[in-house]
């Protein structure tokens, strides 16, 4: 995507806020650089614009102020780069826990400082306790903090803290080749890795003006769905595990291993990882990958409507999924929420569709949208884009182009800038990118879906008993690693 | 539901045969294991995951151990809750160092005696992630490692053939 990028004045970047704020326009992204912050803005539903504030003092105004979904990516800026939002209503930390050596590691460094212990934000009433959770959880899952305030069985709120898997990608990408940062992209969050080196690769492509050759997008495409049919199994039976129905878990258990073998044999991994790259892929399929991938459809079309329907029927599993957990569609447009987490929702935007990459535009597929925002929606969701997925794997299948797999990437000789928007099983992911003149990462920023569905978890919870956060949590399944980065 | 469950039962398991554990890993883990600790545990150990800084692709394998291709509990071995229910710790990641405290807490408060297994790339070398501001290395600088499981992620069976050498060294001297 070419980038229209344009530095603007204090007062452009007062009236995007306020378009923003009236729901105008959907924000997409924000976040520091060198000596300015940046801001992605989705107007209208295809047309992108990244708008660059110069913080000549170190400061910016802030757009959390009018706009919510902006406080936490604020405070990110303000713990990384030292850049104070003016104005903003929160200006605690976000990502330093204060374990760091330095303050601003992306800015203006600094020794670190002792910091006041963390204050949550306070509930207060008669009866009213506190139940703290994490980082470490009682599961095979990544650490984050939960502190919830209760009253009795009731969650009157949850706040979260997260941070804990903060790994400085940012600042490793900076000064990174090519191949060191795509790898980098392609671990950023392990279950969405074809989705980042997807994103992350299309940025490259826009930077340098290169296509990759026809074959190596449908392939992009088929790993691509293949990752999104083995996360969906995933959460699917996970969701229900969590209201204790485990045979639902144990047949989609299979299903994601099915899948995952799969893509093994087609790609070598069974997460797909380091194959999409600049330029093209690095393997093409192997050469009995298209059995493998025909007979794994035709095993989920066998199976899948079967447990569909187990689903549906089973009352005490909707019991439990039916008005659990609810996040109002006023709330999914105004953050931007992606993926099934804002077409339960009512917020019918998807990567594929509204932006039309190659080769999603020549393909035909719905997006499902449902109004209910409960956690049983977020469950059809998943369970309608498995089935426009297998639909889409067909099409590819029929249609593989042959020839070359990639397209040689060379230094462009001038500095150059990339954006590209790829969408993951859990909603989009935004991939930023400067490269300089010999082709190296100068500066990139990866910004998970998470970052407009955490908050929205916080809504959803309130009001439900503490014994559904775990199904109201598993329905949303945010990315730690992907949002601390 | 009842056809589903009746299938289950008439089709056959889809349960793999066990993989021999790796000799490499046997010789690590009987340098590090005392023959106090192995006589004590015998044939089954609960595991507690802790996630130091992956980026939950560890953690995808690590739970697939539990479907029915590897069935994980047929070996006696359990994921719990606790880390005072623990016998082993499987940590993944390069430990963050936001994590560092976390997992020092984890690990002390895991009875004795125990072992650290570290999984994955980057909990041996913090592969990608090393020479971060944020990250505090691989998860021996941090506490004690008895097997490392490389990989990235490393596979289920790969994972399955490290667990099941455990248990062997556990068995051979007890």
């Amino acid at each position: 995507m070419t980038l229209p990028r344009t530095t603007v004045t204090e007062e452009q970047w007062l009236q995007a806020i306020d378009r923003l704020a009236e729901g105008g326009a959907t924000l997409l992204g924000l976040w520091g650089d060198d000596d300015c912050v940046h801001m992605a803005v989705l107007d209208q539903r295809s047309d992108i614009v990244v708008l660059t504030y110069m913080c000549k003092v170190g400061t910016y105004p802030s757009v959390g102020a009018k706009h919510p979904p902006a406080i936490r990516l604020e405070r990110a800026i303000g713990s990384l780069f030292g850049f104070e939002a003016v104005g903003a209503p929160d200006a605690r930390p976000w990502l330093d826990l204060g374990f760091w050596d330095v303050r601003h590691p992306l800015g203006r460094q600094a020794p670190a400082q002792k910091v006041a212990p963390y204050a949550f934000l306070p509930a207060e009433g008669e009866g009213l306790h506190q139940i703290p959770v994490g980082p470490v959880h009682a599961g095979i899952i990544e650490p984050g903090h939960f502190r919830f305030t209760a009253n009795g069985e009731h969650v009157v709120r949850l706040e979260q803290r997260l941070g804990y898997v903060h790994k400085g990608i940012d600042r490793l990408m900076q000064g990174a080749s090519l191949e060191q940062a795509a790898k980098l992209a392609g671990r950023t969050s392990g279950d969405s890795t074809v989705a980042y080196s997807y994103a992350f690769a299309q940025a490259t492509e826009a930077a340098l003006q290169v296509t990759p050759p026809p074959r190596a997008i449908y392939l992009r495409a088929l790993m691509a769905e293949l990752e999104r049919l083995a996360n969906h199994f995933g959460d699917i039976g996970a969701i229900c595990n969590d209201a204790s129905f485990t045979l639902m878990h144990a047949q989609t258990g299979i299903l994601r291993e099915r899948c995952l073998r799969a893509a093994d044999a087609c790609f070598g991994h069974r997460l797909m990882m380091d194959v999409v790259v600049p330029g093209g892929v690095a393997r093409d399929i192997a050469p009995d990958g298209l059995a493998s991938v025909r007979a794994l459809l035709s095993e989920i079309r066998k199976v899948f409507p079967r447990l569909i329907e187990l689903y549906d029927n089973t009352a005490s599993l909707q019991d439990r999924t039916v008005a659990t957990g609810i996040v109002k569609p006023e709330y999914a447009r105004q953050f931007g929420a992606g993926g099934y987490v804002g077409r339960a929702s009512g917020r019918g935007f998807d990567a594929r569709r509204d932006l039309g990459y190659a080769p999603y535009k020549e393909l035909s597929f719905d997006v499902p949208v449902l109004e209910t925002g409960d956690v049983n929606a977020r469950v059809w969701i998943r369970i309608r884009e498995v089935e426009q997925s297998l639909a889409l794997i067909e099409q590819i299948l029929d249609r593989l182009p042959s020839g070359e797999i990639n397209a040689p990437i060379r230094a462009p000789g001038s500095a150059g800038e990339g954006l590209a928007l790829a969408e993951a099983f859990r909603g989009d992911v935004l991939v930023w990118l400067r490269l300089d003149r010999k082709g190296s990462v100068a500066r990139c920023h990866l910004r998970d879906a998470s970052w407009f569905q955490w908050p929205l978890l916080e809504a959803a919870i309130e009001g439900n008993i503490v014994a559904d956060f775990p199904l109201c949590n598993k329905s949303f399944n945010c990315s730690y690693s992907g949002h601390d980065l | 539901m009842r056809r589903t469950l009746l299938e289950s039962l008439t089709q056959g398991p889809l349960t793999e045969e066990p993989p021999t554990p790796d000799e490499a890993m046997l010789a690590e883990l009987a340098q590090s294991l005392d023959r106090a600790a192995r006589a004590k545990l015998g044939r089954s150990l609960s595991i507690r995951e802790v996630d130091a800084g992956s980026c939950n692709g560890c953690e995808l394998e690590i739970h697939a151990l539990s479907n029915a291709f590897y069935d994980l509990e047929r070996f006696g071995l359990r994921f719990v809750a606790s880390p005072r229910h623990a016998d082993v710790l499987l940590v993944t990641g390069p430990v963050t160092k936001n994590m560092r405290e976390a997992l020092l807490r984890t690990y002390n408060a895991t009875p004795n005696p125990k072992w650290v297994v570290a999984v994955g790339t980057c909990a041996a070398d913090a592969s990608v992630f090393a020479d971060s501001y944020a990250v505090a290395g691989a998860v021996k600088d941090v506490v004690p490692v008895d097997l490392h499981i490389r990989g990235c992620p490393p596979s289920p069976t790969e994972l399955l053939k490290g667990l099941v050498a455990l248990l062997e060294s556990a068995n051979r001297s007890a």
